[in-house]
């Protein structure tokens, strides 16, 4: 009698049970094999355990066929099993299993030993069957969707990458001279040190806080190159399960879609602020600041430092003031999530000074950086985490903690993305380059919102305030449609974007300005 | 708890940010993260750098250097990047990386003709070189099989324990070098393999054991794969060094061949680190032998799942040097020939190297040099003996006594000769 676990009991269990005896099998050791057929015929149905008749045994020697738990089902490539008896049996076993199965003519069963099992069963079989496909993810997951798209009005309006307004990818002219500098020197692909290209550390800090920031000068700052945004807030999250076992981290509502996913598999709680309001489409203020005191002493704030991801509302100067002194009332500590200093106001200088308002007041923080989307380097993952630290020996301690959980996640970090970004910022002529194209680039998407918002207004006639679109800053715009009303923007306009009604403005061209407007206007008063 | 008793020591502010610099620096969250230890590899990178000595040798970590003991980019490597200039597109790779570098990763590891790859049963991710690609499995391993544990060889690359640590898997070990013979311990390795549970999940290293350099022979590694399939275990092969060993890809894959042939459904990592120079880039491959394309895709789109909390899509251009060699049969031709050339040479220095030590009088045996295989020879010194290399001689290696060979040229395999001479006489 065979018996199979519960959560398998839906399965059509039908296979070949292959026994090989091992040390106290009377037929002598490995090398005997006893194959079994099953069908469900027999199934006992309504118990923890089902049975399933032997129907055929063919026994190539004499072995009595033992309790075999049956867990999961996959294939293996019975010759290589059973090479003796592999080619007759084979064929038996192809007519048996042809009508039932499409185009596998072997099963096999794994089985778990359960103790009172004497047997060795040796089967191939995939741990993995029971493994379902993952839903697709909600951002990455709309380009591919968009790509299958054949429709010529198509618009994608999903990740945030930046577009020209030809709707082509861009690569910053200053990356591509840095790129060339970088071929003529012809430089080696070494192993990074773990934590990074040390002029890309540099650089990157400085730009963060100001080269002449007393934190620098201090060393307070403990800073590893990371792989992009995600990366550096994945070794961030890690050192938080580490050192602040059962602390939370309080994100806002909503945020980025995959900061959940990342503080899931770190294993670091996390809980909500209020931070978007749907009545005013803009920033919950006071909510908040409420959500943030309630939070208990010593949590993270996960703050988005400007430009906020999915909907484009920043806190303003004496909000962020406010908000600071909240956090250093409980005994927070600030995170900070800076995906597009420069792209929210064109100014490197203006878009970090919410973080740099923080540190003047001698608060410690984190902060992870991206250069995916400001330098155009979104495939080159290439980013940060710095942690501001109250003494220079802590951020030396720090830092070496940093490293051992970046070790065991990718060794050291990739060194191309690196190397560009030090060239950049490194050389004062690139450097001034790179902030007239950061200032174009973000005066493109400025100039987008506005004729957004012309065609908005001029076109619906129903009176609503459009002027959040012009609020908002960066590349994202939060539209205020809710998940049917964006479905419908996908399905008769094909304009793809989340579900959680976010735009990006960075795939919006001039040119389809209009249209878009049309799509919002009709989503929004005939979709509910 | 602990962290409360942090928090109350903190000092606390009053509101709006006039508080001095000065009043903050007693305190800190930070106050109970301890130092980390030095990686026991890249740390003596960072010693040896810091060494002012003009005759001070590097063989540590496993990074190729030519007979002059430079760094190497290999001309294939050098003509694709001149190729790839200038590409216009640098946007997020699929969270799976570059279909094109997977397609012919898979075919170096499965075989040009392979039916799995023809049948698609293979689900895999372009992987942040080895080490992504050991994490990521671990990660997989523990979310879809929460109660198994990994078991690591001895030795092994001392990462491979901090990766199944943070993936939060249990690790077992099974023998694998036998100290008196400097080889391979087979007989310990069977029963560790029988005697562990049915359905065990095991860590392989498919060819050029790192560190000892000692390889299971053809014969054993069939020995080996008939027994897992008795005991119906989960092979897992970190194959980091596919060329590198005998020169020939095919060949160093014939390990994994040999599972395939008998029907294993496997789990590989590759790297492109040594193989082609391409360490910094952080270019590899994870793959999952599925019993079917459904299965293949399923797996694929949980392994995705898991990349994208980590770095949500993996570094291209690593990934685009790898496609555009392979791709190319003028520059797989090329890339073929120079990785021969970089595993003929040291194997070159591993004669030199036993010669020049035995042309010593070394009362002890050193054929485990030329019997061992790939970048690692474990010489079978002891920590004190490495500790007295490095403060006589500075000369530079892990203090399990791994000599990376390729860091040892024509130019130092004399001195490293006598300096090894010199610390092991008296033994």
């Amino acid at each position: 009698m065979l018996s199979t676990e519960k959560s398998h009991s839906k399965r059509e269990a039908i296979g070949f049970v292959k026994k090989v005896g091992s040390g106290g099998d009377q037929s002598g050791g490995a090398g005997s094999v006893g194959i079994g057929f099953l069908s469900t015929k027999s199934l006992n149905q309504g118990s923890d355990t089902k049975e399933y008749t032997l129907h055929h045994h063919f026994a190539l020697d004499c072995v009595a066929i033992p309790k075999i738990t049956i867990s999961v089902m996959a294939s293996i490539s019975l010759p290589s099993i059973c090479p003796s008896a592999a080619l007759s049996f084979q064929d038996k076993c192809k007519e048996k299993t042809k009508s039932r199965s499409s185009s596998k003519s072997v099963f096999s069963v794994k089985t778990k030993s359960h103790g009172q099992i004497t047997m060795a069963v040796a089967v191939n079989t995939s741990r993995f069957d029971n493994i379902t496909m993952a839903p697709p993810d909600p951002i990455l997951g709309v380009s591919e969707a968009f790509k299958a798209d054949t429709s010529e009005m198509k618009l994608n309006l999903g990740v945030g990458a930046y577009r020209t307004e030809e709707l082509q990818p861009y690569v910053l002219k200053v990356v591509k001279k840095a790129e060339n500098l970088m071929l003529e020197r012809g430089e080696n692909k070494e192993y990074l040190p773990i934590e990074g290209l040390a002029a890309f550390n540099k650089a990157t800090a400085e730009l963060l806080f100001g080269a002449d920031n007393p934190v620098l000068h201090q060393q307070r700052v403990a800073t590893i190159q990371g792989l992009s945004g995600t990366g550096s807030l994945r070794v961030a999250a890690a050192l938080i399960e580490r050192y602040f076992p059962g602390a939370k981290v309080l994100i806002s509502s909503p945020t980025w879609g995959n900061h959940k996913n990342i503080f899931n598999d770190a294993r670091v709680p996390w809980s909500e602020y209020r931070y978007y309001d749907p009545k005013t489409v803009g920033l919950d203020f006071d909510g908040m600041v409420a959500d943030i005191k309630a939070a208990p002493e010593g949590s993270f704030v996960l703050l988005h430092g400007c430009a906020h991801n999915p909907t484009g509302i920043d806190p303003t100067p004496e909000q962020w003031e406010k908000i600071a002194d909240v956090i250093q009332e409980k005994n927070h500590i600030p995170f900070f999530d800076v995906a597009y200093q420069g792209f929210a106001s064109g100014s490197l200088d203006e878009d970090a000074s919410s973080v740099r308002m923080f540190a003047a007041r001698g608060m410690e923080l984190l902060v992870a950086q991206s250069y995916s989307k400001n330098l155009g380097l979104y495939a080159e993952r290439i980013g940060a985490i710095n942690v501001l630290c109250s003494s220079a020996d802590a951020a030396v301690r720090v830092k070496s903690q940093l490293k051992r959980i970046a070790r065991p996640m990718y060794s050291n970090p990739p060194v191309h993305g690196a190397r560009i970004v030090a060239n950049v910022v490194g050389n004062p002529d690139f450097f001034n380059e790179w902030k007239e194209e950061m200032e174009m680039m973000a005066g493109r998407i400025k100039s987008v919102r506005q004729k957004l918002y012309n065609n908005l207004s001029a076109k619906d006639k129903s009176g609503k305030d459009w002027s959040f679109v012009l609020k908002q800053i960066g590349m994202f715009s939060f539209t205020g449609l809710n998940k049917t009303q964006s479905d419908n923007m996908t399905d008769k306009w094909h304009v793809y974007m989340t579900k959680d009604g976010r735009i990006s403005l960075a795939g919006l061209s001039s040119a389809k300005c209009e249209y878009l407007a049309d799509a919002i206007i009709d989503s929004y008063h005939n979709v509910s | 708890m602990a962290i409360r008793t942090a928090i109350t020591r903190r000092i606390t502010s009053s509101s709006s940010g006039s508080i001095l610099f000065n009043s903050r620096s007693m305190s800190s969250w930070w106050g109970n993260v301890q130092p980390a230890p030095k990686d026991p590899i890249l740390g003596v990178t960072e010693a040896f750098l810091a060494d002012p000595s003009p005759d001070k040798v590097n063989v540590g970590v496993g990074a190729y250097r030519d007979d002059n003991g430079k760094p190497v980019v290999l001309d294939c490597v050098r003509e694709a990047e001149r190729r790839i200039a200038g590409n216009l597109n640098m946007e997020y790779l699929p969270m799976g990386g570059s279909n094109k570098m997977v397609e012919e990763t898979l075919k170096l590891a499965y075989g040009e003709n392979s039916d799995l790859i023809k049948d698609k049963r293979i689900a895999a991710i372009q992987a942040l070189s080895g080490t992504g690609a050991c994490r990521i499995f671990a990660d997989f391993q523990k979310r879809f099989s929460p109660v198994s544990q990994i078991y690591i060889p001895v030795p092994t690359w001392s990462n491979h324990h901090n990766i199944w640590r943070d993936a939060n898997v249990p690790q077992r070990t099974f023998h694998y070098y036998h100290p008196e013979s400097k080889g391979l311990d087979f007989a310990l390795l069977m029963d560790d393999v029988k005697n562990a549970p049915n359905g065990s999940f095991f860590l392989l290293h498919a060819c050029a054991h790192n560190p000892t350099g000692v390889d299971p022979t053809v014969e054993q590694w069939k020995e080996i794969s008939y027994q897992f399939k008795v005991k119906g275990h989960f092979a897992f092969f970190d194959m980091a060094y596919q060329g590198f060993a005998s020169g020939d890809p095919e060949r160093d894959a014939k390990s994994i061949r040999i599972f395939l042939e008998d029907g294993h459904l496997i789990g590989c990592s590759q790297s492109y680190a040594k193989n082609m120079g391409l360490y910094g880039q952080r270019v590899g491959c994870l793959s999952l032998v599925c019993e079917d394309e459904k299965q293949a895709v399923a797996v694929k789109s949980q392994l995705q799942q898991l990349a994208r909390p980590m770095y949500s899509n993996p570094p291209v251009h690593g990934a685009l040097i790898v496609s555009t060699i392979l791709s190319d049969p003028d520059l797989k031709q090329l890339w073929l020939k120079e990785v021969k050339g970089m595993a003929d040479r040291i194997i070159g220095m591993r004669t030199s190297l036993r010669e020049n030590i035995e042309k010593l009088g070394s009362p002890l045996s050193w054929e485990h040099i030329t019997n061992q295989i790939g970048m690692f020879c474990y010489s079978g010194m002891t920590p004190e003996q490495v500790d007295r290399l490095t403060k006589e001689f500075h000369i530079y290696m892990t203090r399990n006594g791994r000599i990376s060979m390729a860091g040892v040229t024509s130019g130092n395999v004399e001195y490293l000769a006598k300096a090894i001479h010199e610390v092991t006489k008296a033994a």
